[in-house]
This record gives C-alpha cells, structure tokens and sequence, in this order.
C-alpha cells in the first residue's frame, strides 16, 4: 500500500486515539486521565482533517466545521474537568479517584 | 392550528435553554424561573406531541437553511414520546425539588444546570444528524456530571468525576465513529446515512465505535460500575432525573441508529451478544439490589437491572421486527416508575436523616404517602397489573412468544420476580411491629404530593398502552 500524506494522518490519528486510550485507562492521576482524553480527541480531529483532504485540491470545509465545533465542546469539557479535578483534590485531599473500584458497597 | 410541528420541536428546545441562562445569571429567582419554565416546555412538547400525532413525522433545517448546510431537526412518534416522558417526569421532578431544595445552599445552581439538561435532552430526541447529536450527547452528559457533583460531599465528588470520565470517552468514541461514516459517506444526515448504508467493515468498524460508546453512557452491564455510585450520591432529584430520563437519552440514540441507520449491518450473534449482556444486567442487578445496605442504593442497582431488559431489544426485533414498541413502552414505564421510586427514597431519607434500610422502619410508618407512592412505582417496576410496567411486560412477553423465543420470555419473568424480591425488601420495613419515629424530620407536603402525582402516572400508562404504540407507528419521515 502506498503511504500518501492523507493515509499517514490517518493512521497516526488512530494511533493517538489509541494511546490516549491507554494512558486513560493505566494511568491513575486525574490531570493525566484529563490529557489523555484530550489526546484521544486529537486523534479524532485528524482522521477529519485526513478526510477532508482526501477529495483532491479543494479540502472539504464540513470536517473542518466539524473539527471547530468539536474543538469548543473539548475545551468546555476539559474546563470542566480540570474544576472537578480541584474540588475533588480539595475535599478528599488526593487528585485521584479511590481503589475500590467495582461493585458491593464501598 | 397556531404553529407546525418543526416550530413546537424548535420551541422545546429553546424554551428550557432560555429558562436556563435567566436562572443562571438570576439564581435568587431560580425555583420561580425552573416551575415556569418548566411549565412552559412542557406546553411546547404537548404541542409537539399532537402535531406528530395528527399530521405525523415532520423534518427540516432551521432558521430556512436545509438539510445539508442547516441543523436538521427531525420530530416524529418515537421522537415524542421521549419528549413527553422528560416533560411529564421533569414537571414533577420540578414540583418535588420547590420542597427539596428549599434552604440548601446548592439551591442557587441546581435550576440553571437541570433546564441545560431539559434542553439538551429535547435537543438530542429531535436532533436528524449524527454530529448534532455529538454535540447534544456532550451537553447532556456535562450537565448530568455537574448535577451529581451538586451536593458537594467526597462520595458525590468521586462518583461524578468517574462518570464525568465515562462519559467523555464514550463521546470520543461516538465521534470517531461519526468521522469514519463522513469518511465512508460523505454525510451526516440519519436518513441519508440509513438509505445508503453499505455492510462493509468501515461502517462496521464505524457502529462498533459508536454503540460501544454509547453502551458505556447507558450502562448496560458489564459498563454499569460508574452508575450506582453516582445516582445513589446525587440529590434526590437528581437521581430521579438521571436514572429516569438520561440513561434513557443515550438508549434513545442507541435504538435510533439501529433502527434508521444500521439494520443493514447485522452480523450473526450480535443480537445474542447484545441480548446476553442485558441478561446479564438483569440478573447481576437484581442480586446487587438485594444485596445492598442502603435503600438509594437498592434503587440504583434496580437500574442497573432494569437497563437490561431495553436491550432485549435486539434479539425480540430478530424474530418480532415489531418488537422495538414494546422496548420504548418499557422504557416509558420504567422511566416514570424509576423517578417515582427515587423521588419517594429521598424523601424518607431527608425525613430520616440517613437512607440505611435497616433503620428506616419507623420512618416509614410516619411517611405513609411517600411509602403508598413508593409501592404503586414498585409494583410497575415488577409489573403488577393495572401499571404501565404490566403492560409493557405483557407486550415484551408477547413479542417474545409471537418470536417463539421462549428463552427471552422466561427471562422477562424471572427479572419481574427478581424485582418484587428488592421492592418488597424495602417495603417490609414500613410494615414491621413497632411505633411510627417520634423524632423525624416531616417533609413538605409539595414533596409527597409530587411523588404521588407521578406515581399515579404510572396507573394512568396502564390504560394508555394502545396509545403510546400508535404515536410509535408515526415513525421516520424522508427529508
């Protein structure tokens, strides 16, 4: 297969998904679990603007929409995110969340 | 007539975001600026709810721009009847937090956050494209985390912050998904999606991606872990709201796609997959709420296995393509009797002072009207007769006989038993010997009367089966 400009964004989005995924799933601080969706959500907007370059010399500006709009929705989020962050640090005095995970009660 | 079906759907989503930003910037007016408003959605949605029902679905862009260039808005019988389950359950949810919040000191942000959910909710019911439902998806979900977290306390914290993280990854998923079906069809409208869908692996990939995310924010077993916590520590009207109505927005979408967009991309033993774990639900569920200490606690798990039941869906559609109507009447039952039951619990628990099952005998006998309403919702929940959970039981159970799905059938069963078991676990508490709590804290009366309000709703869906699955037949509508 020949590796064209758009396929290698293609595949280096999937690849940003995948490690965002990761570190959101092995790494237990709350900033980090933060940044890594952050990082998945990369992953997405470049497999849209992969797309959109896709159809020759005029890009598609709906994945480009697509992508700003998304863009907003990630900062809101993570804004959000970082608040919750703080108050959960500020009350249980520690930025991740507890062990017993699961179900039964705590 | 004064306005089109299109403008009601518009104005049931406007309505409760413009209530939203006044009681935002005016928190001292919030409970005045929540009741109005609410009143006023709902006014909108029965709008809504009777255009679909004479004139049937309607779609179109707003603001003049069509379909390709506007944001497409889509109302039809499946569309508004999840609309009229969030105005009848929002109403009473509003009624009942006048007396709930009255002097907490959440009471100033908890009106502006749950209007964004109203809004975000009718926005996602309505919504005819897949990235417009991202975004609605988005709201919806950072307006449930901020609502859970309201209470403040280290339990509500963590639980909001864990679902604050489910939810974000299963909307990332979602959009990933979205991205590879505008990569494959150059679209993103449901319907045009749903007429050129092609069963190839892109698009497999692509409903993978996007039911797995939104399995995750619907908590269908094995995904559930983050629920329980989260609506147990919520304020209790908060919990109704989202055990009700917002697991139920991302099913909504869930069952959307399937029935509009991906029917064509079936493989072999998907629908024993999905209808094993929602099995599995059931079962894992119920025992957990026989189990648990602490009666939210027994709401919540009750849930967890109620949820199973809506993924029945796929194996009954399999053999009983009509199947579908029987799932969305047990979600309406299940949504009013599941806000009914958590309105009621947290009355006894702010009348208590504690929701431990084992101490809440005397409490209950001083709180009869929470514990009456509280046994009508139980028993749509196990599926008594005369309730809207008999009816959609008796229409699950036919659909699987009609199927010759006998398994399914059986299953339906052993989940209504299982049910009785954890509701009459709790109300055995309130007929035990003893003299009624001397010492508890009496709730306001809006509070009981609302929850009864609600529960009687529950009677009321017990006649209006035939009703309901008409509005239903009012399905799709081309652009």
């Amino acid at each position: 297969m020949e590796l064209t400009p758009e396929s290698l964004y293609l595949l280096g989005g999937a690849i940003l998904f995948a490690l965002g995924l990761h570190a959101l799933v092995a790494r237990r601080h709350l900033v980090i679990k933060v940044l890594a969706l952050n990082v998945m959500g990369s992953g997405v907007f470049m497999v849209l603007l992969a797309l959109a370059a896709r159809g020759g010399a005029e890009p598609d500006p709906v994945p480009h929409a697509l992508v700003l709009t998304g863009i907003v929705v990630a900062v809101s989020a993570t804004a959000f995110a970082l608040a919750l962050i703080l108050r959960v640090k500020a009350v249980t005095g520690r930025p991740y969340l507890p062990d017993h995970d699961g179900d039964g009660p705590a | 007539m004064f306005a089109t079906g299109l403008e009601w759907a518009a104005w049931a989503v406007a309505v409760p975001l413009v209530g939203a930003l006044l009681a935002g910037l005016l928190p001292r007016f919030g409970p005045g600026l929540g009741l109005g408003f609410g009143v006023l959605t709902a006014l909108a949605v029965s709008g809504a709810v009777r255009a679909v029902w004479h004139h049937g679905p309607v779609r179109g862009g707003l603001g003049g721009w069509d379909v390709p260039l506007g944001i497409a808005l889509s109302l039809d019988g499946l569309a508004a009847l999840m609309l009229a389950m969030t105005a009848v359950v929002g109403l009473a949810v509003s009624i009942y937090a006048l007396g709930y919040l009255r002097g907490a000191p959440m009471r100033g942000k908890f009106w502006a956050l749950w209007l964004w959910l109203w809004a975000a909710m009718n926005a996602l019911f309505l919504s005819g494209d897949v990235f417009n439902l991202y975004v609605t998806l988005e709201l919806v979900g950072l307006a449930a985390v901020a609502l859970t977290a309201l209470s403040g306390g280290a339990a509500a914290l963590t639980a909001a912050m864990r679902y604050l993280l489910v939810s974000l990854l299963g909307s990332l998923a979602y959009l990933m998904g979205v991205a590879l079906l505008y990569g494959g069809y150059g679209v993103l409208d449901l319907a045009a999606l749903g007429a050129a869908m092609e069963p190839d692996n892109v698009s497999r990939l692509a409903a993978a991606l996007m039911t797995v995310g939104l399995l995750m924010k619907t908590a269908l077993f094995p995904l559930h872990v983050w629920l329980p916590p989260a609506h147990a520590s919520a304020p209790a009207p908060v919990s109704a709201v989202l055990s009700a109505l917002v697991v139920k927005a991302s099913f909504y979408l869930i069952l959307r796609l399937w029935l509009d967009v991906f029917p064509a991309l079936t493989v072999p033993g998907f629908e024993l997959f999905m209808g094993g774990l929602g099995a599995g639900a059931l079962l894992w569920g119920s025992v957990l709420a026989l189990r648990a200490a602490r009666l939210k606690q027994v709401v919540a798990y009750s849930t967890v296995a109620q949820l199973g039941y809506l993924f029945l869906v796929f194996p009954l559609m399999a053999v009983t393509p009509g199947a579908w109507q029987a799932v969305v009447f047990f979600a309406l039952a299940h949504g009013c009797a599941k806000a009914t039951v958590f309105l009621a619990a947290g009355s006894l628990q702010q009348a208590a002072g504690h929701d431990r099952l084992a101490d809440l005998g005397p409490v209950m006998r001083a709180e009869p009207m929470s514990v009456f309403a509280f046994a009508i919702a139980g028993a749509s929940l196990v599926g008594l007769p005369l309730t809207g959970g008999f009816i959609a039981k008796w229409l699950l159970v036919e659909a699987a006989l009609v199927g010759e799905a006998w398994g399914w059938a059986g299953l339906v069963l052993l989940g209504g038993l299982l049910a009785g078991a954890y509701v009459f676990r709790v109300l055995g508490h309130a007929f035990g010997r003893g003299p009624a709590s001397p010492d508890h804290r009496p709730v306001p009366g809006v509070m009981g009367w609302s929850t009864l309000a609600l529960a009687l709703v529950s009677v009321v869906l017990g006649f209006a089966g035939a009703a309901s699955l008409e509005l239903l037949t009012r399905h799709g509508g081309r652009p």
